[in-house]
């Protein structure tokens, strides 16, 4: 069918099947492969994206609940993902890097939601999100380090 | 080292895919006239370098190893930049492609650091000198007059300065020094080496642009899933293809036959029935849509409960003695005040790289070109020549970054499925596997048993040490039918135990592999390490000592072990980073109620680690709550990248205590994704103190692994602290205390 997908303010129209998980039609039809294949049945958050702002397993969500909503990527940008950003690079979080497209839409969800997160509120919003290479603790404080960057910034 | 020469511009387009002014330092490619034998151990010494300078200043550096996470990329880039003077931020790494003219590239055993640094450092000393050489001669001094400071050589009798890209013309007229002429840094006037870089790759990282196999895109690719037998090495008997090929974007279904790899070397691929699309998610719906009947061959009764059950009766009696054993364990004994036995098992375990295996390539007439997660990419092209009949010259691998390694993808099976549709369909494909597939026909981390017997006199010192093991060897996935370990796999922690024994006797059981067997992050020192630390503790506990110094006394007087490699084993500094991690630890100090402190030391990959881990146990539910570990690596090349391995392993370790359990039933593995096959998450994450000792005078020794072996047998150490129940069977899962 075709459908018409909105990706970081960006209009798509594409040809999918309407059952096709969303990470499949970013990825190998948009063509857009920061949002990673991990497990394919939403357990390990490599391929959250945000859906109208809410955090999304894009490997478990057919395309179909996508259309006429906006998608946030990791090619995407905003204030809390840039800030991310910054606070990963100067923790040096990633390892391998596969997981941190996902951990970083994770962390931003969380931040655009809690604006001072505890660590067991970051606790909580990150364990759907694996990483192998385990880089949780600097993940953690990356994401403390951003709030307190934003704070700063006020 | 080989002499280093300036390579030919026509070799440099083809590397680098481009053409502009600059000085290319390569590395002689006599390796190329050397028969390439790939085996997993095979580690020797070859430069193979390549560094890019051009007029804006800009250098590019060849990284010749894989990237898994280990930060190679960033780490030898910033030993030939320290050494070359060169300012960091006109450094920029290209990754090589599979070529023998690099130097091994097998990327695995931790060895990156420890065999490349030194001919990394030449590289960078050798662009420095003919720099040197350069502005002398615009200058018309003598070369001692100049000197090299962040991407300019000074001249230091009038302190007039050049930029490093403004000396490329005269530079690429020097004569390339003898290996003689150059001169590596001291330690005090390093920049780079011994400090913290961070990653070159962050910026591609945090924004979802570095390219790893799976996004590799090439005009027209097909994408391909292919259900392999659930039983290993059975094979399909028919199928029917009618329901997946109605699939929307199923465009092809086509059987593949298993390849079987030449005894001694190479991986083959298991075989079944691949389903070609458009896309990927079509190719993994048209795979569930088969209807396959299998031959499953004769795997097909392998029950891994049973298997161990076996194992366990066998490690009873007496093995095939191995050798290093030494004095009279019987009458050590028999002389003994009390003896103490253990036996301890450990099951199947599986990488479970966060990407999982995938390869495209593209087979056209009498070449292939692959893009590919391989960690040992001259392998893999070695492995292509062999089975499909191309020269080795006409074959590209193209190594992506790897979403996590582990050791999964230095088995380059998936390959060899990605060329052999290729060749079928004639066009390029990509391979994916299902996280289902890369949990079910993997090559295992083989399960072992172990039974411990240990005497102590009446002071509670050891008097004798008996161990017998038994467990799969990674040498039946080389050569079928071998059923004892293999003197590298007893080698890890086992032949080579860090104690002064009088009476050492090490026994090896029979153990047959059902299973693809292969090596994972560690490889055996995870059972030698969990084996021989919970054993110390127990020995620890029956002598009514305090375990850290139960293994200070037993340990022994220092002394130095030299061995055949160049890293001699010296017992003094296993002791110093216990007695390090021991003060991190505050070791002996109280604890809340329920908590418990368990240690564990290990030797491995030429490094020293000992690990503390604090747990807190309630309702019969274990939690980490600190874990601190100290690591004795020698020279220690980028120091945070260090922590951020050591903090790795130290997660990794955990899963395989917490959660790590393959098994299989009517040969088939029973797990199926991360629900079943779990992994440590965030919310269980403890808190993680890493300390490097300053060892900057020794040579370097392996990062990656060698932190994974301490977290078992610490994380049992600790619960038998807290609660005076000892786990001696893993995972803990399976014992209802996660």
């Amino acid at each position: 069918m075709d459908v018409n997908l909105s990706i970081n303010g960006k209009s798509y129209a594409i040809q999918a099947q309407e059952d096709m998980p969303l990470l499949w039609a970013i990825r190998d039809i948009v063509g857009l492969t920061g949002t990673k294949f991990g497990c394919g049945v939403s357990q390990c958050g490599a391929c959250s994206v945000l859906i109208d702002g809410n955090l999304t397993k894009s490997c478990g969500t057919p395309v179909s609940a996508a259309i006429g909503k906006e998608i946030f990527t990791i090619e995407g940008t905003s204030e809390n993902l840039e800030l991310l950003r910054q606070t990963w690079n100067d923790g040096n979080v990633p390892q391998c890097g596969y997981c941190q497209s996902g951990q970083l839409i994770a962390a931003t969800f969380l931040l655009d939601k809690n604006e001072n997160p505890s660590d067991e509120d970051i606790d909580n919003a990150m364990s759907s999100n694996i990483c192998r290479c385990g880089t949780y603790s600097r993940i953690r404080k990356a994401i403390h380090e951003a709030v307190a960057l934003k704070n700063e910034k006020i | 080292m080989s002499k280093i020469q300036q390579i030919n511009r026509r070799d440099f387009v083809k590397i680098f895919g481009l053409a502009s002014g600059g000085i290319i330092l390569g590395c002689n490619a006599s390796t190329v006239e050397k028969k390439f034998k790939p085996t997993i151990h095979k580690d020797f010494f070859e430069p193979n370098l390549f560094i890019h300078l051009e007029k804006n200043g800009n250098v590019t550096l060849i990284a010749s190893r894989s990237e898994m996470g280990q930060g190679i990329r960033t780490s030898l880039a910033s030993a030939i930049a320290d050494e070359m003077e060169a300012d960091w931020k006109y450094i920029s790494v290209k990754q090589a492609i599979g070529h023998e003219k690099y130097g091994n590239q097998n990327t695995d055993g931790s060895r990156s650091v420890r065999t490349k640094l030194e001919p990394m450092r030449k590289m960078g000393a050798t662009a420095k000198l003919m720099l040197i050489s350069a502005a002398a001669k615009k200058w018309n001094v003598v070369e001692s007059a100049c000197k090299a400071e962040n991407h300019y050589i000074i001249n230091t009798n009038n302190n007039e300065k050049i930029f490093f890209g403004d000396l490329v013309e005269e530079a690429s007229k020097i004569e390339i020094p003898t290996e003689e002429n150059i001169q590596l840094k001291k330690v005090e006037n390093f920049k780079f080496i011994g400090k913290t870089l961070k990653s070159v790759d962050l910026k591609d990282f945090t924004h979802g642009t570095a390219t790893y196999g799976i996004d590799v895109r090439i005009p027209n690719m097909k994408f391909a899933a292919v259900a392999r037998c659930p039983v290993t090495f059975g094979n399909v008997k028919s199928f029917n293809k009618a329901k997946a090929e109605k699939v929307t974007g199923v465009e092809k279904i086509i059987q593949l036959d298993r390849l079987v790899p030449p005894t001694g070397k190479f991986f083959g691929m298991l075989g079944g029935v691949a389903v070609i699309a458009n896309n990927t998610w079509s190719a993994f719906q048209g795979k569930l849509d088969l209807d396959i009947e299998w031959n499953y061959g004769e795997n097909k009764t392998f029950n891994s409960e049973e298997f161990t059950n076996t194992l366990k009766e066998r490690v009873k009696k007496t093995g095939k003695l191995v050798p290093g054993s030494r004095g009279n364990v019987s009458s050590a004994f028999n002389d003994s005040e009390q003896t103490v036995e253990a036996t301890y098992t450990v099951p199947f375990l599986v990488h479970a790289p966060m990407e999982v295996p995938n390869a495209t390539a593209w087979f056209q007439k009498d070449t292939i070109e692959v893009w590919a997660p391989v960690q040992d990419p001259q392998t893999t092209r070695s492995e292509l020549a062999h089975f499909f009949n191309i020269p080795v010259e006409n074959i590209t691998i193209n190594v992506t970054f790897l979403g996590g390694g582990f050791g999964r993808k230095s088995k380059s099976d998936f390959v060899v499925e990605a060329v052999a549709l290729s060749k079928e369909i004639n066009a390029p494909v990509q391979v994916v596997w299902t996280r289902e597939d890369d949990i079910k026909h993997s090559f295992y981390h083989a399960t072992s048993v172990q039974y411990l017997k240990g005497g102590l006199d009446k002071n509670g010192n050891v008097t004798g040490w008996l161990q017998r093991v038994g467990f799969p060897s990674i040498v039946s996935s080389f050569k079928p039918l071998s059923d004892y370990a293999s003197g590298f796999e007893l080698g890890q922690g086992f032949t080579n135990n860090p104690y002064p024994l009088e009476n050492f006797r090490l026994e090896n059981v029979k153990a047959e592999a059902n299973l693809r067997i292969g090596w994972l992050r560690s490889v055996v020192h995870i059972h030698s390490g969990f084996g021989i630390n919970s054993f110390v503790d127990e020995l620890a506990f029956a002598a009514k000592k305090d375990p850290v110094q139960f293994h200070l006394d037993l340990l022994g007087k220092d002394r130095i072990i030299k061995g055949k490699s160049n890293y001699p084993f010296n017992s003094r500094r296993l002791k110093d980073v216990l007695n390090n991690t021991a003060k991190m630890a505050n070791w002996g100090k109280e604890l809340p109620k329920n908590h418990g402190l368990g240690v564990s030391i290990h030797y491995s990959f030429y490094s020293y680690v000992a690990t503390i881990v604090e747990v807190s146990v309630n309702d019969e539910k274990v939690k980490l709550e600190n874990v601190w570990t100290t690591i004795d690596c020698g020279l220690a090349l980028n120091k945070d990248n260090i922590k951020n391995q050591l903090e790795g392993a130290t997660i990794f370790g955990m899963s395989i205590a917490l959660y790590g359990k393959i098994s299989t039933n009517n040969g088939a593995v029973e797990q199926n994704n991360f629900f079943d096959y779990q992994m440590t998450r965030m919310k269980d994450a403890p808190k993680i103190h890493i300390e490097i000792m300053d060892k900057m005078h020794e040579p370097p020794t392996g990062v990656g692994e060698p932190g994974v072996p301490l977290m078992a047998p610490a994380i049992c150490n600790a619960i038998f602290n807290a609660t005076r129940k000892r786990v001696r069977s893993l995972p803990l899962v399976d014992l209802g205390m996660i």
